[in-house]
């Protein structure tokens, strides 16, 4: 633990085999991210966590969640150029599905719009692309709204690696790219999943949904309307010496407390 | 719906037998989609349950892998596929009308199937043909020149279901267009020579290269003077200054000798040679011509690089377009074995085993990514892995794996004939050999040109009767678009490294369009991994698409600033990385051909308000100056 790298001239320990952003979060350190989850591999979809590397003119960037820290790194994180990145990637995703909060039963709990918010996104930025993305109501329990997908594959990893069913997959290529579920007819209702599984927990936005539950919790007491998503981040991030517990990991704990 | 004996449904037990043919593993999957592809013209849900309980994989990552690659379709695209190269170069040669025409001919809307299933017509990525389109692809078999003559046949052929297979061989003759031979097009070596030489070395005593054998073999636990041989090869190959000629210019000897370094399992052979032969950079066509005359070069060097980093196995990574080098490739890869220079103790050297397997690419340019080619290997979709770790330690199935382009190993191959210094000696200080061009485009003899490093383009513009000429695309759309004041730059790593395309227009041509082509290219072509790319090569398309109508503004050029700017900071591979290059190319250069299309003002939305008008207007029928927004204000 005794080697360091430098995060925006802070010293930062970290142990072998974290990447820049384990051990940023570990150490107390916030890094905006989105595809990455504490408890998975991380995936470096996303690109929210980008950061640049090294001083002077012999500069490059990259995804800190998939960097591997080693002793003697220089990292620039939070600096206007690299906040003003992640600013316009999040816009792209904003743009890029049929996000519309107010009427959103994960207003406050979403990670998008509390990133957003975060970064000081005040608009899409761009023009809308408007999707076509016809909802999966067919489960009982469960609610499909792919409009708000932003293809961070979470669900996936958890229902693969966690739950071991593979409900979700990711199909097609480019912008139509999207989530397939596991099941001949493609629809959820035909599935194993059940409320209990690992992939109902991790959207970080309001794709998957559980039934009958909508605005339990009132706008204003939810999870980011009570801390900014970077203090939450924070709070999950696994610390040494006491660990993991899933304490605080799941969006939806929020939701339905 | 009646099913013609043109696309026959698999049976269960056929696609059981078709499976046992793949050898059930799931790394096969995407070869095992392909011939289901080619036997029955689409995958059907039926098969992929099949596929799903026979391979043990969930259904719906089968269906992301089909969902991945263009030439999959998981819902029936007709029993004739019919698809339009769409490359630049096809464009100048007229492919838009003759898509037009053959659609009217066959009574289709583009991208749709015919009524009664049988025939659909689209457009696909460059298929390599250039220098004698306009090409298409018919069920994946390539017939280039087309006419309007050519169509008329062909649409004959379609209306009397005669199955492609049967059509006459003369459409789909290829020419290899060879005008300029340096020493890899003009090399004279039989099959095995290279091979024979490099066996037969031996450490001088004291040299380097025993040097190198003695702490080899401590670390490998194999006797020194066996060790000789492989050794001095890849001495010669890092002596060669060889680098990839993929494009990123990697020195080869650097790379095989980290592949040897990484452990390989526990036989220490567990590692894997692969031939990038996804030739997918529109404007290239060199590796098809290498492929079809040069296939015992490239073996060859496939078998020495073996030799050389301790490998057992070999990929040749073939791209979907070129389906019809399978047969032809796999012939000489039979005859290979039987004389004894692919299989088991090579040439007679104990312990000298290696083979080659082909596996086909499915219509995915990032599959040229070789972390990409690598997951498209290992039967998944196509997405460019993160690194490091890097191939050469792990790679295939996570084993150290060597990928070189097709062009890299011929040259290997040479080099281990005749050696390193030889090599060396040819080209620039920094750029060892011969590269050879796809000439393209505007000029009167289009094809293979082989030179030494160091030619100007002026030279090459010379030499392929280039007249009047506006610019040249170097490499590429992911490499540089330059005008006439460049014309003096070199061919070469230290000036403009290129991966063999050179794609000419002259003065007729309007670069935007040049451009516009290629914005719709990189958004075809994204694998949608990342969201800059994803989003981002979507919104330049968009951008480029809002000039070319004449809605642009000044805030549109700005817009794609921004968006290169993203793309380079963030993007996860090379593709997002220049996926804004042709753009930015030629607005610095040709500026004016995007400034005459814009509107004065500063910002125009994208939202077209009056177009939104069209659905009301059609619905009442009118179309008088107070249904359009515009006149009635202008009224």
């Amino acid at each position: 633990m005794s080697e360091t790298f430098q995060l925006d001239g802070e010293d930062i320990p970290f142990a072998p085999g974290q990447t820049v952003l384990q051990a940023a979060l570990s150490a107390g350190h916030y890094i905006p991210h989105l595809c990455y989850h504490p408890e998975f591999k991380p995936h470096g979809s996303c690109k929210v966590c980008t950061v640049k590397i090294g001083g002077g003119n012999n500069t490059r960037t990259a995804a800190s969640c998939t960097l591997p820290a080693q002793a003697g790194l220089e990292i620039e994180s939070d600096t206007e150029e690299m906040n003003a990145l992640r600013r316009t990637l999040v816009q792209m995703l904003f743009a890029e599905g049929n996000h519309f909060c107010p009427s959103c039963e994960k207003s406050g709990n979403c990670e998008l719009q509390a990133l957003g918010s975060d970064l000081g996104v005040m608009t899409a930025g761009f023009r809308h692309f408007y999707p076509d993305r016809p909802v999966d109501a067919s489960h009982p329990d469960i609610l499909l709204d792919f409009n708000r997908c932003i293809l961070c594959e979470l669900c996936v990893r958890a229902s693969c690696e966690v739950d071991e069913k593979c409900v979700f997959s990711l199909s097609g290529r480019g912008i139509t790219k999207h989530l397939v579920v596991n099941a001949t007819s493609g629809k959820l209702a035909d599935t194993d999943i059940a409320l209990t599984d690992k992939a109902m927990q991790v959207c970080p936005v309001g794709v998957i949904l559980k039934k009958r539950v909508g605005f339990a919790v009132p706008i204003g007491q939810r999870r980011y309307d009570q801390r900014p998503i970077s203090a939450q981040a924070l709070d999950d991030a696994p610390r040494p010496p006491s660990a993991s517990g899933p304490n605080g990991s799941g969006v939806c704990q929020a939701c339905e407390e | 719906m009646p099913q013609s004996n043109l696309s026959p449904e698999l049976t269960t037990t056929g696609l059981t037998s078709l499976l046992d043919g793949q050898g059930r593993k799931p790394t096969r999957l995407l070869q095992i989609l392909i011939e289901i592809q080619a036997a029955q013209h689409w995958i059907s849900p039926e098969n992929i349950d099949q596929l799903a309980a026979e391979l043990n994989l969930p259904r719906a990552r089968i269906e992301g892998v089909i969902g991945f690659y263009s030439f999959l379709h998981a819902e029936p695209a007709g029993q004739f596929r019919l698809l339009f190269s769409d490359n630049i170069t096809d464009r100048m040669l007229g492919n838009q009308n003759l898509l037009e025409y053959l659609c009217n001919k066959l009574w289709l809307e583009r991208g749709h199937v015919s009524e009664d299933g049988l025939v659909s017509v689209d457009t696909t990525s460059c298929t390599g043909l250039c220098d004698q389109g306009p090409a298409m692809l018919a069920n994946g078999m390539a017939i280039p020149r087309l006419t309007r003559e050519r169509l008329d046949e062909i649409a004959e052929l379609v209306l009397q279901k005669v199955p492609v297979t049967q059509w006459p061989a003369e459409l789909f003759v290829i020419e290899n267009n060879i005008q300029r031979r340096e020493i890899l097009l003009a090399n004279s070596m039989q099959p095995g020579d290279a091979l024979r030489a490099a066996i037969a070395q031996v450490c001088v005593p004291g040299s380097a290269v025993e040097a190198a054998a003695n702490q080899r073999s401590w670390r490998e636990g194999i006797p020194s003077v066996a060790l000789c041989a492989p050794v001095s090869t890849l001495e010669e190959i890092k002596r060669s200054n060889l680098r990839g000629r993929g494009g990123a210019g990697f020195t080869t000897g650097l790379k095989w000798e980290a592949c040897r370094n990484a452990p390989g399992g526990e036989d220490n052979r567990t590692r894997y040679v692969v031939c990038n032969a996804d030739e997918g950079e529109p404007g290239t066509f060199k590796d098809r011509v290498l492929l079809t005359t040069q296939a015992d070069l490239l073996f060859e060097g496939m078998t020495l690089c073996a030799f050389a980093i301790n490998a057992k196995q070999g990929f040749l990574y073939l791209r979907g377009e070129y389906r019809y080098l399978l047969e032809p490739l796999n012939a000489v890869l039979q005859r290979r074995r039987d004389a004894n220079l692919l299989g088991a103790n090579i040439l007679g050297q104990a312990g000298f085993d290696f083979d080659i397997e082909i596996h086909l690419g499915a219509g995915a340019y990032v599959c040229g990514e070789e972390s990409a080619l690598i997951e498209s290997l290992e039967g998944k979709r196509g997405i460019p892995r993160n690194r490091p770790p890097y191939p050469v330690t792990h790679g295939y199935l996570d084993k150290p794996t060597t990928v070189n382009n097709v062009e890299t190993f011929c040259a290997a191959a040479l080099v281990g004939l005749h050696g390193g210094d030889w090599y060396r000696g040819i080209g620039t200080a920094k750029s060892a050999g011969t590269k050879i061009l796809s000439v393209s485009g505007d000029c009167a003899r289009p094809g293979i040109y082989e030179y030494p490093f160091g030619v100007t383009v002026r030279q090459v513009l010379i030499d392929c009767g280039a007249e009047n000429t506006l610019a040249v695309q170097v490499s590429g759309p992911s490499g540089v678009c330059i005008g006439a004041d460049e014309f003096d730059r070199r061919i070469a790593f230290e000036d403009l490294a290129t991966a063999g395309a050179f794609m000419v227009f002259d003065e007729s041509r309007d670069m935007f369009e040049v451009a516009r082509n290629f914005a719709h290219f990189f958004a075809h072509e994204s694998c949608g991994f990342c969201t800059p790319c994803r989003v981002g090569t979507a919104m330049l398309k968009a951008t480029m698409d809002k000039i070319a109508i004449g809605h642009g503004t000044q805030y549109d050029l700005a817009e794609i600033d921004q968006l290169n700017r993203i793309l380079l900071q963030s993007a996860h591979c090379g593709l997002g990385h220049t996926a804004c290059n042709p753009t930015l190319d030629t607005l610095k250069r040709f500026r004016p051909t995007y400034e005459r299309r814009l509107k004065s003002l500063d910002f125009e939305p994208a939202f077209d308000l009056d177009g939104a008008l069209a659905t009301a207007r059609r619905m009442t029928g009118r179309d008088d100056a107070g249904a359009h927004l515009s006149m009635e204000a202008e009224s």
